[in-house]
């Protein structure tokens, strides 16, 4: 874990260490923390490798580098009440060490801790020599930034892996005019290691080495707004529209920098109104369209949902990125509490699909499919994700591409360009109605978000208002038809289980890393993806043999539980919630399932972080 | 596309333009002129229907689509321009009018209003500015002064109407002109010269109202009060020149927006109708295209995008 104040540098050390970690064959799992603020504030990023595939963290941390004194002890001296944080000395486990800047004195009293290792590193002086040694002595006060590189290369000196991995990917980082700063950088690093070695040799238990070289597999470390992004590009994304928001910003200034190679349109709205709008009026013309968000944001777009919805407009797609809600809530904070308000967007009845990914690789399928579903069915559909998934790296081997398809559904194709007879919302057994592009010679339409007749001109009679009603509602039934299992739920472990956890999202990952740990029982894990129109019977049926179960959530009210009850009447047993606006950990799995069993409780709320 | 009807010379007719949906303004509505303006400046551009969208809000300006025969989208109310900017850019060979009214437009919408100008997209927007909330009985509407009190207000308006005029010009429009709704003769050219302005093209239209607005009625634009017609027309006047010669120039804009503001203001027995301003600016379209120069000759919607090879992306994050 590397700490230290809003724009010090941790996010370029944490991700340059765990691109090297990749490189050295090790799956990753790295994530941050970070205050709404530009500068100043505490952040910290953690980084998980093992030699085995990973997707979460644990809170025990066995390498602490601290930009500041902040990182190590909280800020409950400026904080009477409710200090934001304790610092992360007390999250060291035993045996494990910590990096820190010789500079700030601290007593080794200070520490209460006998059984970590301290290592004060001089930072500015180690960076001096550095700096000396490629002839620019003298110069640190102007390269100070760089003190979290030397903060880095001290830790990797101590655990003893591969310099020359970092240093690989420092070049990579700073290319062409920035070539100097990577050696600098890279002076910066080698130095500090040396440093290390030379004054803390062989203290630490646990090493980390990389793999040989044979046993490296190509593999990558990707964020959860790449996976979007590259997926979407994949499924042939035309306009994407968003308003500035966290966490949701990030996948849309990705697509904004690809967007000159691969003949996209990104625009950057006045609001979350305009963005669903001009989506819908794209999705019309028969562009596929997107808009990404955050709660806050989606909250603006329920009447433009109800619009796509009864137009029945071939989409948008859109990509709800949870954090803490509600209202402003905690913008850079995780949370999924989102589920109830995707289910239900806007007033009045109306088809919509849902669908919550838990990984990248589910990020990356349920992207791409949405698009062809927003074509077919004619419905808006929501990915629900989150600030978790979105900013978290996890490593994953190649996305297997090959039997991706794109479909844009039934397409009307004029006879007579000179007749006007085209219904666009003509009644048909399916729901689905051929839809025209406009700009075809004979396939001029209206369309209006009042009820309309299947020439899309108002009506208000009634005969004609079922006949929509039943048309559009009975989408949901093609759908749940017709969308495939796995995009359904998921269930891992054997299905007579004497143990169910059931959740959603990217809890996901936690809870699988945290299955070995809770085999003295049989265990299975149920995630739940497609949310509407949700799989009731398939759900129903495993639940209905579950012996005990526990839902984990992360958020107040147990929103997938209550989803579950209403659809099939099941109650879960027991509850792990966790509504402190920071993702479920591994160990935090295991410690609410072990507590809500125990004590037989109903309930049982974590929060370790 | 499949534009073997557009290639074959065609004339279209009036009746090409018209739907057979019943109208269900309320007679004498001011409605009507827009419309029937609308029609006939479309017919004037011989613009194939097919290669129209009508956009519009929600109120009884929102029904306008639903009579003109082309592509047409009645949409949310105060969202028809961030539909129509959707449109636009999925489909830059699309002419597309985006019609609502002054609620939708100046208040419900009037942040669309205003960004819309930022941006200077390739379409026209019509406002049909009548001063009140006709299809919810008449009340105040943005535009509607303070201190006035149509027929079904219980009290007078205690906040003031908006200057649109004044508004586009600050917002950024590049083309801004007013007109008449019962004066389709000078209505008709004002659009067609909307439609063809390259750029986003804002055209106000005082409409009458005759069931709530009973204060602006036809006798009043008439002036049968004060025995002159009420609307100036600036054409008329010998030394109007709105239009920006050189686009460079920040001190004829600037002079340019400087008079239409003033001529924008209403006094009690002068309004101004005609073209306040016009630029030729660079347009979003154009800016696009510089980015993705495909976008030159073809619209977004007809780009090979699906399946494209993502391997460089991932290549970035091995």
């Amino acid at each position: 874990m590397i700490g230290g104040p809003q724009g010090g540098g941790i996010n370029s050390s944490a991700e340059l260490y765990a691109k090297a970690l990749l490189r050295g064959g090790l799956s990753v799992f790295a994530n941050i923390e970070l205050h709404s603020n530009i500068m100043g504030k505490h952040s910290y990023y953690r980084v998980t490798a093992a030699p085995v595939p990973i997707r979460s963290h644990v809170d025990p941390v066995h390498m602490l580098v601290a930009l500041d004194e902040e990182t190590l002890f909280g800020d409950a001296g400026e904080r009477k009440h409710y200090p934001s944080h304790q610092g992360h000395v007390h999250q060291i486990a035993p045996g494990g060490g910590v990096v820190y800047d010789a500079d700030l004195k601290i007593p080794a009293e200070k520490f209460e801790r006998t059984d970590i290792h301290l290592h004060p590193v001089p930072y500015m002086e180690v960076l001096e020599q550095a700096l000396i040694g490629i002839g620019r002595g003298g110069q640190g006060r102007k390269y100070v930034v760089m003190r979290n590189i030397v903060a880095l290369g001290a830790s990797i000196g101590l655990i003893g892996y591969d310099e020359e991995l970092v240093i690989e990917v420092i070049r990579e980082s700073f290319k062409g005019r920035k070539a100097e700063a990577a050696e600098m950088n890279a002076a910066a690093l080698t130095a500090a290691a040396a440093y290390a070695r030379a004054h803390f040799p062989g203290r630490l238990e646990r090493q980390l080495r990389p793999l040989p070289v044979e046993q490296r597999a190509r593999r990558l470390l990707i964020k959860g707004v790449q996976a979007v992004g590259i997926a979407k590009i994949k499924a042939g994304l035309g306009l994407q529209t968003y308003y500035p928001i966290s966490p949701a910003t990030d996948e849309s200034v990705y697509l904004e920098s690809k967007a000159p190679d691969f003949q996209m349109t990104v625009v950057q709205c006045e609001d979350e109104i305009a963005s669903i709008n001009m989506a819908v009026g794209a999705a019309h013309m028969g562009v596929r369209a997107a808009t990404s968000t955050a709660g806050p944001g989606f909250s603006l777009m329920p009447e433009g949902l109800g619009f796509a919805s009864i137009t029945e407009a071939p989409g948008p797609v859109v990509f709800l990125w949870q954090r803490g809600g509600p209202s402003t809530g905690l913008p850079t904070r995780s949370e999924q509490a989102d589920l109830q308000f995707a289910l239900h967007p806007g007033h009045g009845d109306f088809p919509h699909i849902v669908i919550a990914s838990g990984d990248i690789d589910e990020a990356f399928a349920d992207s791409f499919e949405s698009f062809n579903w927003a074509d077919r069915y004619q419905v808006p559909v929501v990915v629900l994700l989150d600030k978790f998934l979105a900013s978290s790296f996890w490593t994953i081997p190649p996305i297997d591409m090959s039997k991706l398809v794109v479909d844009r559904g039934a397409l009307y194709q004029p006879t007579n360009p000179d007749t006007n007879g085209y219904r666009r919302h003509a009644l048909t057994a399916t729901g689905i109605s051929p839809r025209a592009l406009p700009g075809t010679p004979g396939g001029i339409f209206s369309t209006t978000s009042d009820e309309h007749d299947p020439q899309g001109h108002i009506t208000e009679g009634v005969e004609n208002r079922i006949a929509m009603m039943r048309k559009r509602m009975g989408k949901l039934d093609v759908i749940a038809r017709e969308i495939p299992e796995s995009f359904k739920y998921k269930l891992a472990g054997p299905t007579d289980a004497d143990l169910t956890l059931i959740s959603w999202g990217s809890t996901k990952g936690a809870i699988l890393d945290a299955l070995p740990a809770l085999d003295r029982r049989k265990v299975n894990f149920l995630q739940v993806r497609l949310m509407k129109p949700f799989p009731a019977a398939e759900i129903g049926k495993i639940l209905s043999v579950a012996k005990t179960t526990v839902l984990i959530e992360p958020n107040y009210t147990g929103q997938l539980g209550a989803l579950i009850r209403e659809q099939t009447g099941i109650q879960a047993d027991h509850r792990v919630l966790k509504y402190d606006g920071r993702p479920f950990s591994r160990n935090e799995v295991v410690e609410g399932v072990e507590a809500v069993l125990a004590k037989k409780a109903k309930e049982w709320m974590v929060s370790h972080a | 596309m499949p534009d073997a009807v557009a290639d074959a010379p065609r004339k279209f007719t009036l009746q090409d333009y018209k739907t057979d949906v019943h109208v269900d303004w309320c007679p004498g509505c001011g409605d009507f002129g827009i419309l029937s303006s609308i029609q006939q400046a479309l017919l004037q551009l011989q613009i194939p229907p097919y290669k129209i969208a009508m956009i519009s809000g929600i109120g009884c300006s929102g029904k306008t689509p639903h009579y003109i025969d082309t592509y047409g989208l009645h949409t949310l109310h105060g969202r028809a321009l961030p539909v129509a900017t959707g449109v636009k850019l999925a489909n830059h060979e699309l002419t597309v009018v985006a019609v609502g009214g002054d609620g939708d437009g100046y208040g419900i919408g009037a942040g669309y209003f205003l960004n819309t100008g930022r941006r200077n997209l390739n379409f026209t927007y019509i406002v049909f500015n009548n001063g009140v909330y006709g299809l919810t009985k008449g009340q105040a509407s943005p535009t509607l002064r303070k201190g006035l009190k149509t027929k079904s207000m219980p009290e007078p308006s205690i906040q003031e109407g908006i200057n649109p005029i004044a508004v586009a010009l600050g917002a950024g429009y590049t083309w801004i002109g007013r007109g008449y709704a019962l004066d389709v003769k000078t209505l008709v050219p004002l659009i067609t010269q909307a439609i063809r302005h390259k750029g986003t093209a804002f055209l106000d239209v005082y409409q009458t109202c005759p069931v709530y607005n009973d204060i602006r009625t036809k006798e009043w634009y008439a002036g049968e009060d004060i025995g002159r017609p009420r609307l100036r027309r600036l054409d008329t006047e010998p030394d109007w020149d709105p239009v920006v010669k050189d686009p460079d120039d920040p001190d004829e804009i600037v002079g340019k927006k400087v008079r239409a503001l003033q001529a924008s203001y209403e006094t009690a027995d002068r309004l101004a109708v005609g073209l306040f301003y016009k630029v030729e600016l660079p347009t979003y379209d154009d800016q696009l295209a510089a980015k993705v120069p495909a976008l030159k000759d073809h619209p977004l919607v007809d780009l090979p995008v699906f399946q494209r090879d993502v391997t460089p992306l991932f290549k970035e994050l091995e």
